[in-house]
C-alpha cells in the first residue's frame, strides 16, 4: 500500500464549519467505525456537527495511514528474516515469497554467539537493576524519613547529578575499570550503571507520601530504622519498586555505548553489542541479519506487551505534575 | 531521554522533574519528625552504597574531567602525563573536526527535535478523538520505542541499503529515476539517521502528550463547541496553547537527548561517508579510544558537557518561573 507520508495532512480549510445554526456539542470523540478514509463526502449542509464528523472521519484516515506506516520497518523486517537467500537476491522488495523458512534462526540460535548474548544481557541488566533499587532506595529512605546534620547539601548534591549525563563520562569511567582490571566482566557493565539519580527520586517521592505514624509506630515498638525501611515502607512501596525495576531493567537491557567500550570478548558481550559485530560478518545473508533484529527486539517487545500500562503511566508521570 | 530514548536518541528517560518539592504538591511532607532523631550513624550508612557508586561513577570522574583537560593524557601512557595548561582547549577550538562534530550533533537536534514534537503532538491530538481503538495507536506508535538502538540500526541499515532497500524502491515508486544513496550520500546521510530516529522514539512524546491531553476537562472542549468554535479552531486557539508545559517538558529532554546522539549513528554509518555525521560524543570516542588522547577527548566530553547543562539549566529556570505564577 502507498501511504501518504505527509505529515501535514490536517483539515485546515476543509474542517471549518460554514454555518453556526446548529449549537450542540458536535459528538466530540465521537465513537465511529472506522471507514476508508477516502470516503469522507465534500457534499451536505456543512453544520456544525457536519465539520466535526468530517473532522473526524479525515483524523481517523490519517491516524491510520501513520500507524500501518509505523508498522512497516517490523513488519518488513519479520518479513525478510522469513524468506530463503535465494528469494531476497532475485526480489529483493518482495514482501512475500511463497515458502516462508525459518532457517536464518535456526544458523542464529544454534551456530551464532546469540544465546550467550541473551544470557550476558539478562544477568547484567538483572544484576544492575537489584543494585540500583536496593542503593537508591536505601538512599531515598534516608532523604525521606532522617534527620541528619548535611541533609541539604546531600540532597543538592544528589540533584547536581541529574545534570550529567553518563555518556560524557565514558572517558574517565573506562580508565577506572581499566586500572582495576574488571574490563571484559559483568561487573565492568554492571557497577558504572548503579548510581542512578532518577531512581532515588522516585523513591523519595514515594516515600514522602507514605503516612508518618506508621514509621512512628514502628520505631515506637522499638524497630530501628533498617528494620522500619525493610519491613514496614518497601512492603508498602510495591508499585515505585515495580517502576523503578521495569525502566531501569529496559535502561540497562539497551545500553549500548558502555558495554561496547568495556567487553570486547564476544562471550562476553551484551546482545546490544553482539549484533553489531553480525553486521561486521562480511557477507551475512540479510535474512539472517534481520531474524538477528527480531530475535534483539523480542525480549523486549515482550516486557513492553506485559507492562504496557505501566510503562506508559511511568511515562506520562513524567510530563504531569 | 533518548531520547530520545531513543536515545536514542533513546531519549532516554531525562531529569523527571525538579525533586525536592517538599511540602509543595498536596502530597510531599516535610520529611523527619520533631523529635525523631536518628542516632548518628544511621543517616550515613543508609547514604553509603549509594553515595560510594555516586561519588565513584559520577563526581570523581567528572573532576578527573576538569583536571585532565589540561595534561596531554595518554591512553597508551598511562599516568596523567604533562600539564599543557589550555593547549588542549585551545586546541580544540582551533580544529575543523571538533566544530564539525559540534554542528552534527546540533543538525541531528534540529531534524529530529522539530519533527518529534510537532508530529508527536499531532499524532496525540488526532488520537485523543477517539475513545476506541486507542490500544491500537499507542502500540503502532510506541513499541519501537522500547527497541535496543542495535535493533533500529540493522533493521534500517536494511531499509535504506543501495538498489536492494525498500526506501530506493519506494522512491522509484513515487517517481525518482535515481533515488540517493540514503546514508552514503554525505547529504542525505544524516537526514536518513534522522528519520529513523523519528520512527524510534516518537512514542515517548506522543505518550506524554496523550497524558497531557486527558487532564484537559471536558467542559472546557463543550464550551468552546456551544460558542461555535470548531474542531481546528478549539485545537489550536484552546489545546495546544494548555499543553504548553507537556510542549517545554518534551522539547527540553528531546534536545537533550539529541545532543548525545551516539548509537544509530555509529551502527549505521559509523560517522561517514566522509566523517559528515560524525556527532560529538563519536568525536570523543575517536579521540579519546581510537587515537588515544585521553586529555583531549576529556576537554571535548566537557565543552559537550557544558552545552547540555546550559540547556538543563534554562529549563529548570524556566520550570522555577512557572511555578512561582501559579
Amino acid at each position: 500500500m502507498a501511504a501518504s507520508t505527509s505529515t501535514s495532512g490536517l483539515p485546515t480549510r476543509k474542517g471549518l464549519d460554514g454555518g453556526s445554526g446548529d449549537r450542540r456539542d458536535g459528538g466530540l470523540r465521537g465513537r465511529l467505525r472506522p471507514r476508508a478514509p477516502e470516503a469522507a463526502p465534500m457534499s451536505g449542509p456543512m453544520r456544525a456537527v457536519g465539520a466535526e464528523r468530517l473532522f473526524n472521519r479525515v483524523a481517523l484516515g490519517v491516524l491510520i495511514a501513520l500507524a500501518l506506516l509505523w508498522l512497516v520497518p517490523l513488519v518488513w523486517a519479520f518479513a525478510t528474516s522469513v524468506r530463503s537467500a535465494d528469494e531476497i537476491a532475485t526480489d529483493p522488495t518482495a514482501w512475500w515469497s511463497g515458502s516462508p523458512t525459518f532457517e536464518a534462526y535456526e544458523d542464529l540460535l544454534t551456530g551464532g554467539k546469540l544465546p550467550y548474548w541473551y544470557v550476558n544481557s539478562f544477568i547484567t541488566s538483572a544484576l544492575t537493576t537489584l543494585l540500583t533499587v536496593l542503593t537508591a532506595s536505601l538512599a531515598a529512605f534516608a532523604l525521606s524519613r532522617l534527620r541528619f546534620r548535611y541533609r541539604k547539601p546531600a540532597f543538592l548534591l544528589l540533584l547536581a547529578g541529574l545534570m550529567v549525563p553518563p555518556q560524557v563520562l565514558m572517558i574517565p569511567q573506562f580508565l577506572a575499570l581499566q586500572s582495576t582490571g574488571m574490563l571484559n566482566t559483568y561487573w565492568a557493565v554492571v557497577l558504572p550503571q548503579v548510581p542512578n539519580v532518577v531512581a532515588v527520586f522516585v523513591f523519595k517521592q514515594f516515600f514522602d507520601g507514605i503516612p508518618e505514624e506508621l514509621t512512628e509506630a514502628a520505631r515506637a515498638d522499638g524497630a530501628s530504622w533498617l528494620r522500619t525501611y525493610w519491613q514496614i515502607v518497601m512492603p508498602l512501596s510495591k508499585p515505585a519498586i515495580s517502576a523503578v525495576t521495569i525502566f531501569v531493567f529496559v535502561w540497562a537491557w539497551n545500553n549500548f555505548l558502555w558495554p561496547l567500550l568495556v567487553v570486547t570478548d564476544p562471550e562476553m558481550m551484551t546482545l546490544p553489542v553482539g549484533l553489531t559485530s553480525v553486521q561486521d560478518a562480511f557477507g551475512i545473508p540479510q535474512a539472517q541479519l534481520m531474524a538477528s533484529a527480531v530475535l534483539g527486539g523480542v525480549p523486549l517487545l515482550t516486557v513492553f506487551l506485559l507492562f504496557q500500562r505501566r510503562i506508559v503511566e511511568g511515562i506520562a508521570g513524567t510530563g504531569l505534575k | 531521554m533518548a531520547t530520545t530514548a531513543p536515545t536514542s536518541t533513546a531519549a532516554p528517560p531525562g531529569p523527571e522533574r525538579p525533586g525536592g518539592r517538599g511540602g509543595g504538591g498536596g502530597k510531599g511532607r516535610r520529611a523527619g519528625l520533631p523529635g525523631t532523631r536518628a542516632d548518628r550513624w544511621t543517616a550515613p550508612g543508609m547514604l553509603a552504597p549509594f553515595g560510594f557508586f555516586y561519588l565513584v561513577f559520577l563526581i570523581g570522574p567528572l573532576l578527573y574531567l576538569l583536571v585532565a583537560g589540561f595534561f596531554n593524557t595518554s591512553l597508551v601512557k598511562g599516568g596523567l602525563g604533562d600539564w599543557v595548561g589550555l593547549d588542549n582547549y585551545a586546541r580544540a577550538l582551533s580544529t575543523e573536526e571538533f566544530w564539525a562534530s559540534l554542528w552534527h550533533s546540533v543538525w541531528f537536534t534540529v531534524l529530529t527535535t522539530v519533527p518529534l514534537v510537532v508530529l508527536a503532538l499531532v499524532l496525540a491530538l488526532l488520537t485523543d478523538r477517539f475513545s476506541r481503538g486507542r490500544w491500537f495507536f499507542r502500540l503502532a506508535f510506541f513499541a519501537p520505542f522500547v527497541l535496543p538502538s542495535s535493533v533500529i540500526s540493522l533493521m534500517f541499515m536494511w531499509i535504506f541499503a543501495d538498489q536492494i532497500g525498500l526506501a530506493q524502491s519506494w522512491a522509484k515508486f513515487f517517481g525518482s529515476d535515481s533515488p540517493p544513496s540514503w546514508l552514503g550520500d554525505p547529504d542525505w546521510a544524516m537526514i536518513s539517521i534522522a528519520a529513523a530516529t523519528v520512527w524510534w522514539t516518537i512514542g515517548f512524546n506522543f505518550v506524554i502528550y496523550l497524558a497531557a491531553l486527558q487532564e484537559i476537562p471536558r467542559d472546557v472542549h463543550e464550551a468552546a463547541a456551544l460558542d461555535g468554535a470548531g474542531p481546528w479552531q478549539r485545537i489550536r486557539h484552546i489545546v495546544v496553547p494548555m499543553l504548553g508545559r507537556a510542549t517545554t517538558l518534551v522539547t527540553v529532554l528531546q534536545l537533550v537527548a539529541s545532543l548525545k546522539v551516539f548509537d544509530q549513528i555509529y551502527m549505521m554509518t559509523g560517522g561517514g561517508p566522509d566523517r559528515a555525521t560524525e556527532p560529538a560524543l563519536l568525536y570523543v570516542y575517536n579521540t579519546g579510544f581510537t587515537e588515544g588522547r585521553v586529555g583531549y577527548a576529556s576537554t571535548v566530553s566537557l565543552v559537550l558537557f557544558v552545552m547540555i547543562l546550559l540547556i538543563s539549566l534554562v529549563w529548570f529556570a524556566l520550570v522555577r518561573r512557572a511555578e512561582k505564577e501559579s
